[in-house]
């Protein structure tokens, strides 16, 4: 129970994957513009996270590591990834519509989000038994969307500020994104 | 050699035919139907994806029709052709399609309304409005930013002496009745052309004393309406649409002159 608790606080504030991993940053500034946007990315980036993990772990543990394959790990969780994210699409798109409408274009936009791969990976490279791998998963997709909320609270905020000519648009964004990254810094040092 | 070439290349083999195999069984499984009608509809929709009918884009509005039975009257910027074009397809009598444009209710301009200061912050309605609500005497009226201009792909609102005003070949998409951050944008049928250019809650000192052109509430033309279809809400009048026949009676009795007819005024 000690270590799950340890590993929500790393995978949320800590090392929260987007603010100081700078993994996802693409889904990060690109559906951060509203929060109803932002919540649907979350949830299906969780969604996806844990189950990639659910079965990526399986595949490391049972078949390439066994065989000494470890350094394919990389390219065969990619082809894993794209598979499920496939499946999930098409199965979502026949029994839950309501949902596969509401996640629309971002469900798709996982599979190349860098940050379920590395979630994937970093559990192997951790040494996480299969629950632990499988809670890092979770909390690593909630911190991202912890991020993804706050900042798309940032952004209404930029939406009607005065900001000058130059700066207006994607320079004030990424601004915003590294000073929310820097307040994120403060986690630090929270556990050794 | 078996470990380190082919056992790799054997195992990847084996995952990519798995998963080729588990997504054509899942596409099979989970095969959903399209109607063949869905598309020939979204091909006879405008393709404006504006939204007005209530759906999210004219494909979500192509497939509600045919799988919801939704009406086939909502496109407003198609008007009465594309209804009987998608009629045609789902076989059924084309409802009437009665074309409808959005209306501005202020008329608080430049000359009749008082400014209480000079607005220098960023030069949009939505900002101008958290500073005190504008910088009109009026604190419900136009702010005169043009965050409805802004939104408008046919162009068809404009700032006229500081108060938006419909002035092109509106297509009724709501847009602009979104944006306005004093919601003073409404959309009423095309055939209707009695409007009233108020929408002040203060009582009717307060209004005189802001806009000259406000509605002070008095109620005159809901006693002088014989349809029922004015009365005073929030302390302004407010018309409503399906009673209204247009006789102009609330416009002729109206002392301060707030309501408007189109046909007298153009």
């Amino acid at each position: 129970m000690k270590s799950i608790f340890i590993i929500m606080l790393s995978a949320v504030f800590v090392d929260n994957f987007v603010l100081s991993k700078f993994m996802g940053i693409c889904p990060f500034l690109g559906v951060s513009k509203k929060l109803s946007s932002s919540l649907g990315m979350g949830a299906a980036v969780i969604f996806v996270m844990v189950c990639a993990t659910a079965v990526t772990y399986p595949v490391y543990s049972g078949i390439l590591a066994p065989n000494g394959l470890e350094y394919l790990n990389t390219v065969s969780f990619i082809l894993i990834i794209a598979l499920f994210v496939q499946l999930v699409e098409i199965a979502l798109k026949k029994i839950m519509p309501p949902l596969y409408n509401a996640l629309g274009v971002y469900l798709p936009l996982i599979t190349t989000n860098c940050a379920v791969l590395g979630v994937t990976l970093i559990n192997i490279e951790n040494g996480y038994s299969f629950v632990e791998s499988l809670a890092n998963s979770f909390f690593v997709g909630v911190g991202f969307t912890l991020s993804l909320i706050l900042f798309s609270g940032v952004r209404s905020k930029l939406e009607t500020a005065d900001i000058p000519q130059t700066f207006k648009g994607v320079p004030s964004t990424l601004i915003a994104a590294s000073i929310v990254s820097i307040s994120f810094l403060a986690f630090s040092g929270l556990i050794k | 050699m078996f470990n380190t070439f082919i056992l790799p290349i054997i195992i990847f083999a084996a995952l990519g035919l798995i998963a080729g195999i588990l997504l054509t069984a899942a596409s099979k499984i989970f095969h959903v139907k399209t109607d063949e009608r869905t598309e020939q509809i979204s091909e006879a929709l405008p393709q404006a994806n504006c939204g007005s009918c209530g759906y999210a884009g004219c494909s979500d509005y192509a497939k509600a029709i045919v799988e919801k039975g939704a009406p086939t009257n909502l496109c407003r910027p198609g008007g009465t052709e594309t209804t009987q074009k998608i009629s045609a397809i789902m076989g059924t009598t084309a409802a009437e399609m009665i074309p409808e444009t959005a209306v501005v209710h202020c008329r608080g301009n430049c000359d009749t309304v008082k400014q209480l200061f000079e607005f220098n912050g960023t030069q949009t309605c939505a900002a101008a409005k958290r500073f005190y609500s504008g910088s009109k005497a009026c604190a419900y009226g136009c702010i005169g930013l043009g965050d409805c201009v802004n939104v408008c792909d046919e162009k068809a609102i404009e700032i006229v002496n500081g108060v938006a005003e419909v002035t092109g070949n509106c297509i009724a998409c709501g847009k602009c009745a979104k944006a306005c951050p004093q919601g003073l944008i409404s959309l009423k049928p095309i055939t209707k052309h009695i409007d009233v250019k108020c929408s002040s809650k203060d009582n009717g000192k307060a209004t005189k004393l802001a806009c000259s052109n406000g509605c002070i509430g008095c109620k005159i033309c809901e006693k002088k309406c014989q349809n029922d279809a004015i009365k005073v809400v929030d302390l302004h009048a407010v018309i409503d649409y399906d009673k209204c026949t247009g006789c102009g009676d609330c416009f002729n009795a109206c002392p301060v002159k707030a309501i408007t007819n189109c046909e007298d005024l153009k």
